[in-house]
């Protein structure tokens, strides 16, 4: 699955690991996060993210 | 404090803020702080950093005192807070760099402080190189750590890396280098800035390092942005003290934070430390109408445990704990224990939301005491054993 990575603080968001420490369980895809998911280093929003290549 | 040569042709032109007691309007430096920065005389004559802007007219006499009238070619900007670049615009106007070396944040952040139009600004991503003479410098993105935008400056020529507000402490002396003050004192301080500031980006602090180790930087000397240099062997003593602070592997110690009214919490409070500290347990017992959100913190940052007391107040917590919960919570401290006691008068919703602060920092909770109006001796025998309980779960979790 794509992996994607946050512009402001470089945190790779890994579909396979999940999030744990906002309970996403591993096998979520970015596009099913839910909107309000923010990432765990710097509090961006999901729109700060980019599909990592 | 006069310029100093920290290498041939290397100069320490920070400013010493002897008063300065609360850092930032958010927590407090008791010891007042330092804002390092650095000049280096080659063919291109560079200024790394410059200082908060109250000391703008001790940055222009220490450029002075080193340069005479000899003009700054460029400038390094390795982070934009106003404590390091407080005096940029007033630089730039004066000195007319030619070039402003900063990092792709710092950039952003740049123009989102100071609105530049026409500034000579060249973005250096990580791993690009400049020659300034006889010297070159490295520039490598230390991405929050603690801001976006901070960067680390590294010559490999003189070994020297300027690390901004990494390994900074805030410590106004007369000294500039670790190995001339008393160590002790020196690593609390470095514990509490890591404690207040960076703490929150612990994990990019791991991977920082472990980048840094890959690219095999010679370094013996360590230029932080607040407080005292580290030469020769300290550099890795300040390298291997951010690894395990980083790693917040929890101490035998824990610490009670409270608020009371009426002391029935306090009261609580007390019974919960003799039950801790039966079982060998360091304690601390912090009032938070005598002791500030960041000295609570430096406490915190290396205990095992937290436990949180308030009474109910007009159904939810006192103001001065909120605070603390809000601070505490924002700097993301991990592999804690949590407990919480309180007293209340009619509808106790105390231990509900101290619980509620608990589940919401990852702590692993241990059952909560709670009491209507004043402790008796069964509460209060009830909280000692909570204390031994706490110790227990503690004492598991060293053994981890
Ligand atoms: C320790 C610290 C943490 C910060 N955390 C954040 C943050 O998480 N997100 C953010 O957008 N800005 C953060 N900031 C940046 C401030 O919000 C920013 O500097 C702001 O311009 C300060 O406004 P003020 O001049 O009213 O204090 C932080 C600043 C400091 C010093
Ligand atoms: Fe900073
Ligand atoms: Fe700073």
């Amino acid at each position: 699955m794509q992996k994607y990575v946050c512009e402001i603080c470089g945190y790779v968001y890994d579909p396979e690991q999940g999030d744990s420490e906002s309970n996403i369980p591993a096998g979520t895809s970015f596009e099913d996060l839910p909107d309000d998911w923010a990432c765990p280093i710097c509090g961006a929003t999901k729109d700060a993210f980019v599909p990592e290549d | 404090m006069k310029p100093l040569a920290i290498k041939d042709d290397i100069y320490w032109i920070g400013s010493v803020d002897w008063n300065r007691r609360n850092f930032h309007g958010y927590s407090k430096s008791h010891m007042g702080t330092t804002y390092n920065n650095y000049l280096i005389v080659d063919e291109k004559v560079t200024l790394i950093d410059t200082v908060a802007e109250e000391f703008w007219g001790t940055l222009k006499c220490n450029i002075a005192n080193v340069l005479g009238d000899r003009k700054i070619d460029y400038f390094v900007i390795n982070h934009l807070e106003p404590d390091h670049a407080g005096c940029l615009a007033l630089a730039v106007e004066k000195y007319q760099p030619e070039k402003i070396y900063t990092s792709p944040m710092g950039q952003k952040a740049m123009m989102a402080h100071f609105h530049y139009k026409d500034w000579p600004v060249e973005v250096v991503p990580t791993g690009t190189n400049i020659n300034i003479g006889k010297r070159n410098l490295t520039f490598v993105e230390t991405r929050m750590l603690h801001w976006p935008d901070a960067m680390l400056t590294y010559c490999p020529e003189d070994k020297i890396a300027f690390t901004n507000d990494a390994f900074g402490q805030n410590w106004a002396t007369s000294e500039r280098f670790a190995d001339e003050v008393d160590r002790s004192k020196l690593e609390e301080l470095m514990r509490n800035y890591y404690a207040n500031i960076v703490l929150p980006y612990s994990p990019v602090v791991i991977k920082t390092l472990k980048a840094l180790e890959e690219m095999n930087l010679d370094i013996d000397t360590v230029c932080p942005d607040h407080g005292l240099m580290f030469r020769g062997e300290d550099c890795a003593w300040a390298f291997k003290k951010y690894q395990e602070y980083a790693e917040q592997k929890p101490k035998n110690k824990a610490v009670i934070v409270y608020d009371t009214m009426w002391h029935s919490t306090e009261k609580m409070a007390k019974a919960v430390a003799s039950g801790l500290a039966e079982e060998g347990v360091s304690v601390r017992l912090m009032c938070m109408k005598n002791n500030h959100h960041s000295d609570v913190m430096l406490e915190v940052f290396d205990s095992a445990a937290v436990i949180l007391g308030s009474p109910t107040h007009n159904n939810g917590i006192l103001p001065l704990m909120a605070d603390m919960l809000t601070y505490m919570k924002g700097l993301r401290p991990q592999n804690k224990i949590g407990s919480a006691i309180g007293s209340f008068g009619w509808s106790g919703e105390c231990v509900k939301v101290l619980t509620q602060w608990i589940e919401d920092m990852n702590m692993e909770l241990v059952e909560p005491v709670k009491v209507k109006h004043v402790p008796d001796h069964d509460t209060l025998s009830q909280c000692f054993d909570q204390g031994k309980a706490i110790a227990a779960a503690i004492k598991a979790k060293l053994a981890e």
